[in-house]
């Protein structure tokens, strides 16, 4: 390794780090003035920087209050009294904060912020670490946070925050298998398990759910419909789509947001698995919590919205590896990213919390099964080409009778739960 | 007749039953109750736990029947007429011929198969019209009226008024806000005329300044012309007064009564105990009343023992352990000034040491001192007498709560009678150290000056800060008596118990606490009780006469323990009008 | 306990997979979304207020103009036409008072005061405004007509003991309140 890049990453690392938590602030800040407008209330827009207690004569007020307010609130966790309680497990109760924010920031390593830089000869890929593994490294780390808030459930010693984790660690078992079956047809139609090459690719070929574009130029013009597949591609978008879907569904209850939040479910567990934490502590989970949402939003654009490229075919009109375009793509991905923090706050205030019973029925029999009949329909559909129509008659024969029976298992299962005594 | 003689011989009737216990039948709201021969129809209903209401009826007074409130409906069997013979029930009683206009109940005595009826159509009625004519010229004086929480005409007005008046004429103005005595106030308008105080003044008190003047609607309460109402029992007018007419000077506009918590406890001021209610809210002491027991107090209490609360909230008080270093007193801790003062008495031989305790002190307290003169080995331990005059009605000659106490702890006959030797003892040098336990010894002791001086080593408890204090190296904060959970013996003889009503100031303790911290401090194998509760099995075990009581053996009107012929002159009178059958008792 | 069946409703095929009513929902919220954000939502016409959701941006804009007649703020004490203080320290505020907020201390009018024959006014009156809890129930209970819940509703302080109003600052808020029943007029 020389040292060029060593100190490259050194600087990625600062910077990415930098940037996800800054996001953090912003999503909180998002989260309140958008909820806020939502059901038709002003937010937080004072805020702004207290000057006086500087030595100034007046506070300086930003042209939008309230930017200021998430470091407020966490100047606020800083100072606030940092609260243990006598029963709880120390040494746990420490650790679990710790658990739930580190695994969100490190899967953050692989995601590619940018397009590759070219600093002298060396070109510079725009994530920390250019896995080959990407969405496996992210599901691995990912899931440890499972542990950060089981450990916070059980260490606090205390009822609710008991209940809270062991939903948590059920909750996320349960959707980390749709999760993780829902990308297998995404990581076959790329082929590939990198990341930065993901996107490259759909810089090339259209993002994967708008595939406007592709080698031969914008759909409007002829080169598009000259592409070899293209029936093909346009037909892989049915089992894409449902992906899509259960992929981002699946980002809900990882991220523990509504309308998964059963976890920290206010009104039946008071404050679930962090009731007993305070101050920086609970700062902590917080800033897990968003932190993951920032990467399932960066995963959920790398994926399926070409991560950094600005699309429509623009992406080959800018010269490769300069550093400005580098930047740009940097900012059309984190404004793609922007735009999803805003769908996942969207939801929170729109979808209500599931029931938990609902919850389970809905991850393992649903998602579970979807994302298993998903995977064949994009196999059978990419096999179609070479297996002949025989062989794809016959193919979507099975799966037809394979679906028609699980769904069959799946309402007998179901169906008990449709009348309920009260 | 022979034929009635068989029959009584076969079954007796309820009559009968009853006379051979010198009871009598009455039936009230229905229900058959045996009560003595004479009692007053208001007491029977008492018995029955029927409320009859009233304003001048009081069981120590006697019955004018003036309030007219007592209406209730009488029933007796019919006279037979000439030859007839009377016809009993099933049940065995007659049956009861009601009368059509009431009677008052505080003034008729029961007789044999005699019917009350305490509510009902007529009874309330009556009840109404009597309430309506009280409250004519009543003024609507309660937002300011003391009585306001425990006034009898608010009460029965809500139980028993219309809620609005109907008078639409002028109210009859009087005299308000009258000095009629150096305790009490009158209020003329507030006076319902129920006579209650100037029979207590001519019956009890027996000195009869109060008397009505003026007629009909103008009749007023006042005080004889050119006398004063400063009897030493003036203030239990107020306490008998039904409504706010003759309130307390000390007690005016200081607390509403509906705030103010209820503390049993007794009297300390002299040697009968009266016993006491404590009036107190948030640790603040408000007034004294006396309480029922007409073994020690009857209903009445003297006026001079139930202001002497205020010295509770003495600037005087002593609030924190001082330890003199020289020559000025600094407060300190308990723990610190405990050590000091046992170090001091450790060093010294038994005979150079003395104690002297206060028959103002618990038996629990006098029972410790005693422990600790044990410890220390000297039997120089004396309370101080305090003599006085008997005001041959409550007040004792002994002005020690607790001399019949202190005689039985120390198991002499004169508690106080060492009291000289141990003074000769510290002006001629021979005692080293003394321990002054709630007594003031230049003042009330006989000691002087150069006496305390030439102590090596003085530890002294008190409430206050007096000259004894300011001459001790250690002194030691203590309780009053609002102030802890204590038990007397009065002069008759008479086990009582007083409860804690409020928190003694500061770091001050109860005494007890201290005593049992000195004793372990001396004697390293005593092992401190942890409630006071603990005091009192070990002294029960120890003393005869207290044997088998504890705190709540003793019960709020206390145990006789022990007889020493003393009597209480005011109950004495009292008993003699019962006889006479001038109040009923 | 009885078991009660409760039948849910049929759902349709397309009710069943809920995406549709999610967007519904999710149109519904963006609709107001987008009306806060121009200043369009409820309460901008009816209480003139920014139209930023119906919350007023105090202390710009005030409710000074929309409080009600029945409006219940501070509590203060009164004087009447003759300049009398209505309080007769009664206690029964201090008495009903649901977070014991109010403390009183009694006293005796001295005989040279004009009104002697009213006898007891209070020498101390708090009403700690950190336990109000604006109920009512003091003015309820008043048998005097002296104490009233006042309009006034900025209560502010930097320390407790600026929090809590003592005698002067109840008259000064209460101010003097005309055509009260004076049946303290009729005392000899």
């Amino acid at each position: 390794m020389d040292t060029t890049l060593l100190i490259a990453t050194a600087i990625k690392i600062g910077v990415f780090l930098g940037l996800t938590l800054t996001f953090v602030s912003i999503c909180v800040i998002f989260e309140r003035r958008f909820s806020a407008m939502i059901q038709d209330r002003v937010g937080p827009n004072r805020t702004g920087i207290p000057l006086t207690i500087l030595g100034f004569k007046k506070d300086f007020a930003l042209p939008i209050g309230g930017l200021t307010q998430p470091m407020a609130d966490g100047l606020k966790f800083i100072l606030k009294e940092d609260f243990t309680p006598s029963y709880v497990r120390k040494a746990f109760f420490w650790l679990a904060p710790c658990m739930t924010m580190v695994p969100a920031l490190i899967t953050m390593a692989v995601i590619p912020f940018g397009s590759p830089m070219e600093i002298g000869e060396h070109i510079i890929p725009l994530a920390v670490a250019d896995l080959s593994v990407g969405p496996l490294f992210i599901f691995a780390i990912a899931s440890l946070s499972v542990y950060g808030i089981t450990l916070a459930g059980w260490s606090s010693n205390s009822k609710y925050p008991f209940f809270g984790g062991v939903r948590s660690c059920a909750q996320m078992i349960s959707y980390e298998i749709a999760l993780g079956l829902s990308l297998i047809p995404v990581l076959m139609y790329f082929g590939d398990l990198n990341l930065g090459h993901i996107v490259e690719d759909q810089v090339k070929n259209g993002w994967l759910l708008l595939p406007l574009w592709n080698e031969g130029g914008f759909i409007i013009g002829s080169g598009y419909w000259g592409q070899e597949g293209l029936l093909l591609r346009w037909l892989l978008m049915i089992p894409l789509v449902i992906t899509f879907f259960i992929f981002t569904t699946s980002i809900f209850a990882e991220t523990n947001r509504t309308p998964f939040d059963l976890p920290e479910c206010e009104t039946e567990l008071v404050g679930g698995y962090h009731t007993e934490y305070s101050s920086m502590k609970f700062a902590l989970f917080f800033l897990g919590e968003y932190a993951a949402m920032i990467i399932g939003s960066a995963l959920i654009v790398t994926l399926f919205f070409g991560g950094w490229s600005i699309g429509f075919g623009i992406d080959g009109l800018l010269p490769t590896g300069a550093w400005w375009v580098s930047l740009i793509h940097l900012g059309c991905f984190l404004t793609k990213v922007t735009i999803f923090i805003l769908f996942f706050v969207l939801v929170r205030w729109t979808v209500p919390r599931f029931r938990y019973d609902q919850l389970m029925d809905l991850g393992w029999i649903v998602f579970f099964e979807a994302a298993l009949i998903n995977i064949f329909l994009m196999a059978l559909l990419m096999a179609a080409p070479s297996i002949g129509i025989l062989g794809t008659v016959f193919g979507a024969f099975i799966l037809i009778a394979a679906t028609i029976i699980l769904v069959s298992i799946a309402k007998s299962v179901i169906k008990p739960s449709s009348v309920r005594s009260v | 007749m022979s034929e009635d003689a068989t029959a009584t011989a076969e079954l007796k009737l309820p009559k009968d039953l009853a006379a051979e216990k010198g009871l009598v039948n009455v039936q009230i709201d229905g229900h058959w109750i045996q009560v003595p021969r004479g009692t007053r129809m208001i007491e029977a209903a008492k018995i029955a736990e029927k409320e009859i209401p009233h304003y001048c009826y009081h069981p120590k007074l006697s019955s004018p029947g003036n309030c007219r409130m007592c209406l209730v409906q009488m029933g007796m069997p019919p006279r037979p007429a000439p030859g007839e013979a009377p016809t009993f029930g099933d049940d065995g009683y007659q049956e009861i011929g009601w009368m059509p206009r009431p009677v008052i109940a505080c003034a008729n005595t029961v007789a044999e198969n005699m019917g009350i009826r305490t509510s009902g159509e007529l009874v309330e009625s009556c009840r109404e019209g009597v309430m309506e004519f009280l409250l004519i010229n009543h003024p609507l004086d309660c937002p300011i009226c003391d009585q306001a929480g425990e006034c009898k005409l608010q009460e029965f007005s809500v139980q028993h008024g219309r809620g609005q008046s109907r008078f639409q004429e002028t109210k009859i103005k009087k005299p308000k806000n009258v000095d009629i005595g150096k305790n009490i106030r009158l209020d003329d308008e507030r006076c319902i005329m129920c006579s209650r105080c100037i029979r207590f003044m001519e019956e009890v008190a027996e000195e009869p300044v109060l008397g009505f003047s003026q007629r009909g609607t103008h009749t007023s309460v006042t005080v004889h012309p050119g006398r004063r109402l400063d009897n030493n029992y003036a203030l239990n007018t107020a306490d008998i007064c039904p409504v706010g007419a003759l309130t307390s000077n000390d007690f005016r506009f200081q607390m509403r009564v509906w705030f103010l918590k209820e503390t049993k406890s007794i009297d300390l001021n002299c040697g009968t105990g009266c016993n006491t209610t404590i009036w107190t809210r948030a640790n603040e002491v408000f007034r004294v009343t006396p309480r029922q027991n007409n073994d020690v107090n009857s209903d009445w209490m003297p006026d001079s023992h139930r202001l002497a609360f205020h010295h509770l909230e003495s600037d005087a008080r002593l609030t924190a352990p001082l330890i003199q270093k020289e020559g000025t007193h600094s407060s300190s801790t308990w723990t610190e000034a405990i050590s000091k003062a046992a170090e001091g008495l450790n060093m010294r031989q038994p005979k150079e040491v003395a104690i002297i305790a206060s028959a103002r002190m618990s038996n629990e307290e006098l029972y410790l001192a005693k422990k600790l003169a044990d410890a220390l080995g000297t039997d120089l331990i004396s309370t101080v007498a305090r003599k006085g005059d008997s005001d041959s009605k409550l007040i004792s000659a002994d002005r020690n709560p607790n001399s019949t106490g202190a005689a039985l702890i120390f198991g002499n006959e004169d508690p106080s009678e060492k009291l000289d030797a141990i003074r000769e003892g510290v002006s001629s040098g021979r005692i080293k150290a003394l321990i002054v336990l709630q007594e003031d010894l230049l003042e009330e002791a006989g000691f002087n000056q150069s006496d305390l001086a030439g102590l090596e080593h003085l530890v002294s408890s008190h409430i206050l800060a007096n000259p004894t204090a300011a001459a001790s190296e250690v002194v030691l904060p203590g309780a009053g008596f609002a102030e802890k959970r204590a038990t007397y013996v009065n002069v008759t003889g008479r086990l009582q118990r007083a409860y804690q009503a409020t928190l003694a100031p500061g770091d001050a303790r109860e005494d007890w606490e201290t005593l049992a911290a000195l004793l372990a401090a001396v004697e390293k194998t005593f092992e401190a009780p942890a409630s006071v509760d603990g005091v009192i099995k070990a002294l029960a075990s120890e003393i005869p006469a207290f044997e088998g009581q504890s705190f709540g053996s003793i019960g709020d009107l206390g145990v006789q323990i022990t007889e020493t012929g003393v009597t209480i002159p005011l109950l004495e009178q009292e008993k003699a009008r019962v006889e006479s059958g001038l109040i009923n008792g | 306990m009885a078991t009660i069946k409760v039948n849910r409703p049929k759902l349709s095929a397309g009710e069943k997979i809920y995406f549709g009513s999610i967007f519904k929902g999710m149109a519904i919220t963006l609709r107001h979304a987008f009306k806060t954000l121009f200043g369009k939502s409820v309460g901008a016409d009816e209480l003139a207020s920014s139209g930023m959701g119906i919350t007023m941006q105090y202390p710009e804009q005030k409710w000074d103009e929309h409080l009600p007649e029945y409006y219940r703020g501070v509590p203060a004490l009164v004087t009447d036409e003759q300049q009398r203080e209505r309080c007769v320290s009664c206690q029964l505020c201090e008495f009903i008072c649901p977070p014991k907020a109010i403390k009183i201390t009694p006293s005796e009018i001295p005989s040279d005061d004009e009104w002697a024959k009213v006898e007891k006014r209070p020498k101390e009156f708090e009403i700690d405004m950190i336990r109000c809890i604006y109920c009512g129930m003091c003015e309820e209970v008043c048998p005097e007509q002296a104490i009233y819940l006042r309009p006034d509703y900025i209560v502010t302080g930097t320390k407790r003991s600026d929090m809590v109003n003592d005698k002067e600052r109840l008259y000064e808020i209460g101010g003097t309140r005309v055509g009260l029943v004076n049946k303290w007029n009729d005392l000899k």
